[in-house]
């Protein structure tokens, strides 16, 4: 792999860029590899690469049914930050942050990491309250988030509403500095190429249709659209489908698939300095580099594999939006989607062996997995490498929903991360 | 926005008016406090979570009030049928015919 630099562009633009070699190869697929992890998404190929890169397997196929980076990777809004409120979620959470920070050295790959800051706003005293609870406990973690007022917010951030006469007036903020934004397309490419450059096999347009088992019910392959493909370990990194491919191996999970959508407006020149959220009246925005607002709206009410949601989910959003900020009003919608996000009854995710010798799974991130695609990687490739789970993803195991010990992000927030 | 077909009211309203409440026909088991953790986990927390025909309750919350059950397609979200709570699980071949008939009368869901 040649490396990205300053110089590589001076080079390449002295001899029309005739030097640049193909990001990942698109090799055809081995008959057997060590490891198969099955959905080419950011944390699919994020766990291939520190397979290969901290644990010295590189004799690895990650298999995609599509293209790679067309899941919800290249449908979410791209938010990070790390203020959840317990020590398990601090714990995953802020070690993605830290990843994050590096990643594009790391990967010699600009992803564009942008902490702007993460703005939660408070609209009522529950919120006040939680949001504080919230700090305190984050403070204790070592995550960093402070406490804003109605003035101090509008500070921050500028086009924010805070007339105590709105229909949802802001009563305080809590922010994350370290928290903000990367560009995802870059992450899911980023990560391509540095495994592809490690042997690595990427492999599109190969749709898993079944999984096989051995005699002692240890997992030994898949079945695939492109033939049957052997391993002693898969990892199954399948976001909305997990439900479908766990299917395959007798596994039921925890686990109910949701439509999420998103929506991007026409691009305008800079004028949103961060990122904020509302949870109360449910809208997520920040401005893009290219310029467009990059809205998240919240899931629909019924379990979907449809890609595609409500029109009323999009709407309240867009008058929630239109309320906090008045510049917005006029502005006009380019483009919307929806991706399908796998919901845990707790609302933290699942990465974990199963009752399946030979079989992982990491899925359950619902509405909020973009943030923690490194770290996410990392600690299911140490889970796989290992057979045995990294000390920070010990507590996200299939069994917590047996024995009562959840991680209840769903309680601490009752909404979308 | 989904159309959803009322069993109760005999109506089509729209989405808004009901409430999605899960998948259907999972029954309480009747000795719960004798019942193994695993169990009882895969009563309250575990879920088929099908992609295609799926079973669901729904509550028509803004209308009669009432909870029933509808059979859907999760990947095209349209309605097969849908039926009163304590009815048994239709045939789902039976349903899709039903689905067609109603189609062609322009009753089609979604």
């Amino acid at each position: 792999m040649r490396k990205y630099s300053g110089f590589a562009l001076v080079r390449e633009a002295m001899r029309a860029h005739k030097g640049w070699d193909r990001q990942w190869a698109s090799p055809e697929p081995k008959p057997e590899y060590d490891v198969i992890i099955i959905g080419a998404g950011g944390h699919g190929l994020a766990t291939a690469y520190y397979l290969a890169k901290e644990h010295g397997i590189t004799n690895v196929a990650v298999l995609e049914k599509g293209w790679l980076g067309g899941g919800n990777t290249g449908r979410n809004t791209t938010i990070i930050r790390s203020n959840y409120l317990y020590d398990e979620s601090a714990g995953l959470y802020d070690h993605a942050v830290k990843l994050w920070e590096n990643l594009s050295q790391d990967l010699n790959y600009n992803v564009m990491y942008s902490p702007r800051g993460v703005m939660m706003l408070a609209h009522n005293v529950h919120d006040v309250q939680v949001f504080k609870r919230h700090i305190h406990a984050n403070r204790l973690n070592g995550v960093d988030n402070e406490w804003l007022t109605p003035e101090a917010a509008k500070e921050y951030c500028p086009p924010l509403n805070i007339s105590s006469t709105a229909r949802y007036p802001v009563m305080g903020a809590a922010l994350q500095r370290r928290g903000g934004t990367a560009r995802h397309d870059a992450v899911a490419w980023g990560y391509a190429r540095a495994a592809s450059d490690r042997g690595v096999h990427i492999i599109q347009n190969c749709e898993v249709t079944g999984v096989r088992r051995g005699a002692d019910g240890a997992v030994t392959g898949v079945e695939t659209s492109r033939g049957f493909i052997g391993a002693k370990k898969v990892g199954v990194v399948a976001a909305g489908n997990t439900s479908v491919i766990m299917q395959m191996a007798d596994v039921r999970m925890p686990l109910e698939s949701f439509p999420l959508q998103a929506l991007v407006s026409e691009p305008v020149k800079p004028c949103f300095p961060c990122v904020v959220m509302s949870n109360t009246v449910h809208a997520y925005i920040s401005q893009s580099d290219k310029g467009e607002l990059v809205i998240g709206a919240g899931t629909d009410q019924y379990t979907s594999y449809s890609q595609t949601g409500g029109l009323h989910i999009i709407q309240h959003t867009l008058d929630a939006i239109c309320e906090m900020f008045p510049m917005f009003t006029r502005m006009r919608m380019l483009r919307s989607w929806g991706g399908i996000v796998d919901v845990t009854p707790d609302r933290s995710p699942i990465i974990a062996k199963t009752p399946v010798s030979g079989l992982y799974v990491n899925c359950g991130w619902g509405t909020g997995g973009f943030k923690a695609t490194p770290g996410s990687g990392h600690v299911f490739a140490h889970t796989i490498a290992n057979d045995n789970p990294h000390p920070i993803n010990a507590g996200y195991t299939m069994e917590r929903f047996k024995t009562g010990r959840l991680i209840d992000e769903a309680a601490a927030a009752a909404v979308a991360h | 926005m989904l159309l959803i077909h009322c069993p109760y009211c005999g109506e089509e309203r729209p989405e808004l008016e009901f409430r999605h409440a899960g998948e259907a026909h999972i029954a309480r088991p009747e000795n719960i406090a004798e019942i193994s953790d695993e169990d009882f986990a895969h009563y309250f927390f575990y879920r088929d979570n099908p992609k295609g025909v799926t079973f669901e309750r729904w509550r028509h919350m803004h209308g009669c009030g009432r909870f029933f059950n509808a059979v859907r397609d999760s990947v095209s979200d349209k309605f097969l049928t849908t039926y009163k709570a304590g009815e048994p699980k239709p045939d789902i071949a039976d349903a899709a015919n039903e689905n067609q008939i109603n189609t062609s009368k322009g009753q089609g869901a979604k």
